[in-house]
């Protein structure tokens, strides 16, 4: 290597272990004794880790790039070994959207911790949720920080496990109960497919490899994205279905992806994830956990490219996905559900952004992970500040809400931040990356996706402008909401930042650092007419919104309600999507599955087992009456017995 | 006396010294057999130390080897007229399961703590038990081995004849008797093996060197493999396990689900694989089939069981079903992923059955739907309780996942003796049971655990005793050490599983490695 690398480079598994230990030693030995300092300390780690991850950063930029970025994995180690080639080496990759990553989930992190010592004061559980707020961020890392696509399912795993005790952080609360049970269990059924996209690609890549020689790792996405294995995968043919190999295997690949990042059609555990505390759906369900998904197809774009079909795939169920959310986010009425629908809608945004990026148009790929760091700052800003409110007015309904403009100052300000940057208004950050997606869509010639996504950048303006009027606006709804109070500053810092982050983000010259091949070519600036129209869309939306609830109340909403009737009632119940699950869950799979099974089991096979014994008993009870104890019957049979065997025996002589 | 040989004997004299306190002194026998199996412990990790320094140093050369290579061996001649001997020897798939067993004792009399009803006589058949099942684990000597199964399987018909709760009668007789065929067909394949090879002994690492016909191949390997099967709970023969599960009391459970079933899959690899291979590639597609239904049949089974023993006895039914799963792919990962998996569930269900009975103890109820909200009343029980259900769905960081993906990315590499396309279906349908491990462990630990207390009487339970945190620990420890470093015990046994490997490939046609 010509450069000696770094501190921070040369150390790369601190950004692993920092957290890893913490965890560690939070829940084990701080949490049971002293819960108050279990907080501080991990709140301590993660800020520990942000450092670090800034420090990397830094070295990682001070490497340059003009010939395009180097991706290298300064340290690693050999974890799992399946077999030669498949050895599972867990380490830490360095490429522009790794170190990305690091900063947004380290930055996000950090904040959540210091705003959730505020937020979760006095809570009973409050060492147990910091014990897995710090699990979380380290799984997160192992996520973002994986070289290789078996460290990423473990990572993967790993994140959806903290999740669901977070989910489920309320555990006396059934709601939170179901909740946290149906997040596990729909992403787990998409893992499965991404556990088979795993082991397509470690088959055949373990083909490949062997061939080669060498120390290549199947598993390495190094090796994956290579261009000549990249060849190969596509020289595979056909599979099943005729869908080609490669096809076929990213596709299962993505819906693992599509289970995390909740895109329809499994979207549905998202919204009810709400059930955890604030900060977490801020952290987990907004900024950083679901946007694995993105970061997943975005891992494994140069494969997806090469397969085309995948990534049309890909592009498509985003765009729907966006659309889709946007629609049911206009009607929903908990402020953080109205916030969950808007973030599987922007997950969407980021998703067709990669889907319509290619080799050719690749500026799809820089605009997606744009959009995911700007993403992330607004987002969470948005949930924390829903946080704020909820803590002040003991609600989540906007309409027990109102008025709390002036009592909450600089809630509000930052929330008015936040929502001018999710509608895409210049010069909040949304509006550059926002612009860039649209931008590329336009650009690679998918004009429907483009109109799409011009439409569900209006309707972003309406519904979040919603939930801003009613919110703040008017007057206080209930007796809390006139009595709210500004939250501690430790909650209000947190909520500052992230609105500085939300400003600033758009300035950074992202297409530089993060970009597909070396090409400047389409890494341009704000094009004028795309901007224009998605600055009309969303000042649109904020008009409309404003038109209806601008005193926060629901008459003139109400009316419209009234007139579309039964497609207002189908999309507030959210196309009735949680009932066909349950459905088939609860009726087909478990009555005409589990239950049929439970009982061939206990009344056919275990029948067989006690029919051979009571089989035995009979014809054992039957042989018994042979044994009468009188010596002229057993005489009998004997003599009968020995002329039949010599009649016999004459016979076969015969 | 050699190292292995104390392994065996020390349980044997623990139980004796049980044998020759004062029935009253129930304090005494619990210290008496707590003080053996810790010291047996030790020792396990003495021999592990020991065999670590002769085993590491032949890795290498392993990975070609043809013939499996036994250390700290003791060899005493016993019936020489007939060429039994007392041939005791110890390769990586023994010592991980000796370290098993000698784990699941331990906790098992930690568990156990509360058993006042005839103590003695508990605590001295516990560990004759478990001296027959290190003897199995040790034995290389397929007399010995047998004689060690035999002792073994007894005395669990009066453990849950006598201590067992509901239907003990009727289940201690099932399972015996279901063992027993289960050993007709062992006896039967044994004696085969003998008189095939014409060799005058019964040393399994002699009868590798022998080549079997393959017509006599062809039965004798389905012979052996049901025979363990049956152990390891192969559908259609995995009746005897709810039932007997359900009915034994903890110590039981846990060294039965933990530790015997894993014989049926020891016994598959190293007998029926490694001497019959020719029998193994006509069988295998048979028993792929077979171990797929045990997986998903299982996993279903489990959704609507209300009975929290029935609910674990039927997720083991599917995880034994990995087992013998790995070991029908007749390949390097599967195997490998066998051994582990043997390991891994061992440790999981050791601990659920712990924590069952610690909870049966507490609420005096098993029924699922009668419980709800425990995890407020017995925050340690719950979380140990849900650490061995994310291992039992395969989450990583515990031994579970490195099983599991061992064994399906065996399955789905297949062999060259079998349809590939087959195989990877079946794979595929197998690999469709972490959802469904996912539903039942969920709903069935949630109802349990979490919710509003249903109960009001529940709040008056405490949280784990002393005893139950150390045994509890110590299993969640090994489940989470062994998803942390899997290294440790991949570097053990990948070297033992070779040879097996190996003869698969040199018998009959070579095709290319895989």
């Amino acid at each position: 290597m010509e450069h000696e690398l770094g501190f921070a480079l040369r150390n790369a598994w601190l950004i692993l272990a920092i957290p890893f230990f913490s965890f560690l030693v939070v829940g084990l030995f701080i949490r049971p004794r002293a819960p108050k300092l279990a907080g501080i300390v991990a709140t301590l780690a993660v800020f520990a880790s942000a450092g670090f991850a800034y420090a990397l950063a830094v070295e990682y930029l001070s490497l340059g790039g003009h010939d395009g970025w180097k991706t290298i994995v300064p340290w690693s180690f050999e974890w799992l070994r399946f077999q030669e080639h498949l050895a599972v080496h867990i380490g830490v990759i360095v490429d522009p959207i790794s170190v990305l990553l690091m900063v947004v989930v380290t930055t996000v992190s950090s904040l959540v911790h210091l705003y959730s010592l505020g937020y979760m004061h006095g809570e009973a559980g409050f060492g147990r949720y910091f014990t897995w707020l710090n699990l979380f961020t380290f799984s997160m890392l192992a996520l973002v920080t994986a070289p290789n696509i078996l460290q990423m399912y473990v990572a993967w795993e790993l994140v959806g496990a903290s999740s669901f005790c977070l989910i489920g952080y309320y555990f006396e609360k059934p709601s939170a109960v179901e909740a946290s049970k149906k997040a596990f269990i729909v992403t787990r059924f998409a893992d499965l497919g991404f556990l088979l996209g795993v082991l397509i690609l470690g088959y055949f890549g373990y083909q490949i490899a062997s061939e080669a020689g060498g120390s290549a790792q199947a598993f390495d996405f190094l090796f994956l994205t290579n261009p000549e294995v990249m060849g190969k995968f596509s020289a595979l043919g056909a599979g099943l279905f005729g869908i080609p190999l490669l096809t076929l295997a990213l596709l299962l690949v993505y819906m693992g992806g599509a289970g995390k990042s909740a895109m329809f059609p499994l979207h549905i555990w998202l919204p009810d994830a709400m059930e955890g505390p604030t900060p977490v759906s801020a952290l987990i369900h907004a900024a950083t956990m679901v946007v694995a998904g993105v970061y997943l197809v975005a891992r494994l774009f140069p494969l997806f490219a090469t397969s085309g079909d995948a990534l049309l795939v890909v592009a498509y169920i985003g765009a729907f996905t966006s659309v889709f959310a946007a629609v049911i986010a206009c009607t929903q009425d908990d402020i953080k559900r109205v916030l969950a629908y808007s973030t599987l809608s922007q997950l969407g945004y980021m998703m067709f952004a990669l889907g319509v990026a290619s080799f050719e148009h690749p500026l799809g790929y820089t605009a997606s992970m744009f959009h995911l760091f700007t993403h992330a700052f607004f987002k969470a800003l948005l949930f924390l500040g829903a946080g704020s409110v909820i803590h002040a007015v003991h609600s989540n309904e906007i309409w027990k809400m109102g008025g709390l403009k002036a009592k909450m100052p600089v809630t509000h300000a930052t929330f008015a931040i936040a929502t001018l940057a999710i509608a895409g208004i210049w010069p909040f950050a949304g509006f550059f990356s926002k612009d860039e997606i649209l931008a590329a869509a336009l650009g690679s010639g998918h004009t429907g996706i483009f109109t799409l996504g011009l439409m569900v950048a209006g309707l972003t303006a309406f519904y979040m402008s919603r939930i801003y009027f009613v919110t703040f606006w008017g007057k206080a709804k209930t007796e809390h909401a006139s009595h709210a109070h500004e939250s501690p500053w430790i909650m209000l810092i947190p909520l500052v930042i992230l609105a500085v982050l939300s400003i600033g983000a758009g300035f950074v010259p992202f297409g530089e650092f993060v970009r597909f091949g070396a090409a400047h070519g389409e890494a341009h600036g704000i094009n004028p007419m795309i901007a224009a129209a998605g600055t009309l869309a969303g000042v649109l939306g904020i008009g409309f919104a404003w038109l209806l609830y601008r005193d926060g109340l629901a008459e003139r909403s109400g009316v419209i309600a009234r007139a579309l009737g039964g497609g207002y009632r189908l999309i507030r119940n959210k196309f009735y999507f949680d009932e066909l699950y349950l459905f088939v869950t609860h009726k087909i799979i478990f009555r005409l599955v589990a239950a049929p099974i439970a009982w061939f089991d206990r009344h056919v096979v275990d029948g067989g087992v006690n029919l051979s014994g009571w089989s035995a008993r009979v014809f054992g009870s039957a042989v018994s009456y042979l044994q009468t104890g009188q010596v002229q019957t057993y005489g009998s049979w004997f003599v009968g017995g020995a002329v039949l065997l010599l009649f016999s025996l004459w016979m076969l002589r015969a | 006396m050699g190292l292995l040989s104390w392994l065996i004997v020390v349980p044997f004299i623990t139980a004796l010294a049980v044998i020759f306190t004062p029935a009253r002194k129930t304090a005494w026998i619990k210290w008496i057999s707590l003080v053996g199996t810790g010291f047996h412990l030790v020792l396990t990790a003495f021999t592990t130390w020991r065999f670590w320094q002769l085993a590491a140093p032949e890795a290498a050369s392993m990975k070609t080897a043809q013939l499996m290579k036994l250390h700290l061996e003791e060899r005493i001649p016993w019936f020489e007229s007939l060429g039994i001997q007392y041939l005791l020897g110890v390769d990586g798939i023994s010592m991980s399961m000796v370290i098993l067993t000698s784990i699941i004792i331990f906790t098992g009399v930690l568990a156990s703590w509360k058993v006042e009803e005839r103590a003695k006589e508990f605590f001295a058949l516990l560990l004759v038990l478990v001296t027959g099942v290190f003897g199995v684990f040790l034995s290389f000597d397929l007399f010995l081995f047998f004689m060690f199964y035999e002792v073994a399987v007894l005395p669990m018909y009066l453990l849950i004849g006598i201590w067992g709760t509901g239907p003990k009668e009727y289940s201690a007789m099932k399972l015996t008797l279901m063992l027993m065929m289960g050993s007709a067909l062992l006896i039967v394949g044994f004696l085969g093996l003998y008189h095939v090879s014409g060799m005058n002994t019964f040393d399994l690492t002699k009868l590798a060197e022998a080549t079997f016909p393959a017509s006599f191949q062809k039965w004798a390997f389905p012979a052996i493999f049901i025979g363990f099967g049956v152990l390891g709970a192969l559908y259609p023969f995995h009746t005897w396990s709810p039932d007997g599960h359900a009915s034994a009391p903890t110590a039981v459970s846990m060294l039965h689900a933990g530790v015997l079933m894993k014989l049926g899959g020891y016994g598959a690899l190293r007998v029926a694989v490694y001497l019959l291979p020719e029998g193994a590639k006509d069988w295998g597609l048979f028993f792929m089939v077979l171990t797929t239904i045990n997986i998903l049949y299982g996993s279903f089974g489990a959704i609507t069981q209300k009975d929290l023993k029935y609910f674990t006895a039927y997720s083991s039914v599917s995880h034994c079903g990995f087992v013998l799963f790995g070991v029908a792919a007749l390949n390097l990962m599967g195997m490998k992923g066998a051994v582990l998996q043997m390991f891994s569930h061992g440790v999981m269900t050791g601990l659920f059955f712990a924590l069952i009975g610690m909870v049966y103890g507490r609420t005096h109820t098993r029924m699922i739907p009668e419980m709800g909200g425990l995890a407020k009343v017995m925050p340690w029980l719950a979380v140990c309780f849900y650490i061995g259900g994310m291992a039992s769905l395969g989450l990583p960081g515990f031994s579970g996942f490195v099983a599991e993906s061992h064994v399906f990315l065996g399955g789905f590499f297949g062999n060259p003796w079998t349809d590939a396309t087959i195989m990877r279906t079946l794979t595929v349908i197998a690999t469709m049971s972490i959802v469904v491990t996912a539903v039942y462990v969920l709903r069935g630990m949630a109802k349990v655990f979490l919710g509003p207390v249903t109960d009001p009487h529940f709040h008056a339970l405490t949280d784990a005793t002393l005893t139950e945190r150390i045994s509890t620990g110590v299993l969640v420890a090994t489940l989470a050490v062994v998803g942390v470093m899997p290294f440790l015990l991949i570097d053990l046994i990948e070297a033992s599983i070779m040879p097996i490997v190996n003869r698969l490939h040199a018998s009959g046609v070579t095709v290319a490695l895989h």
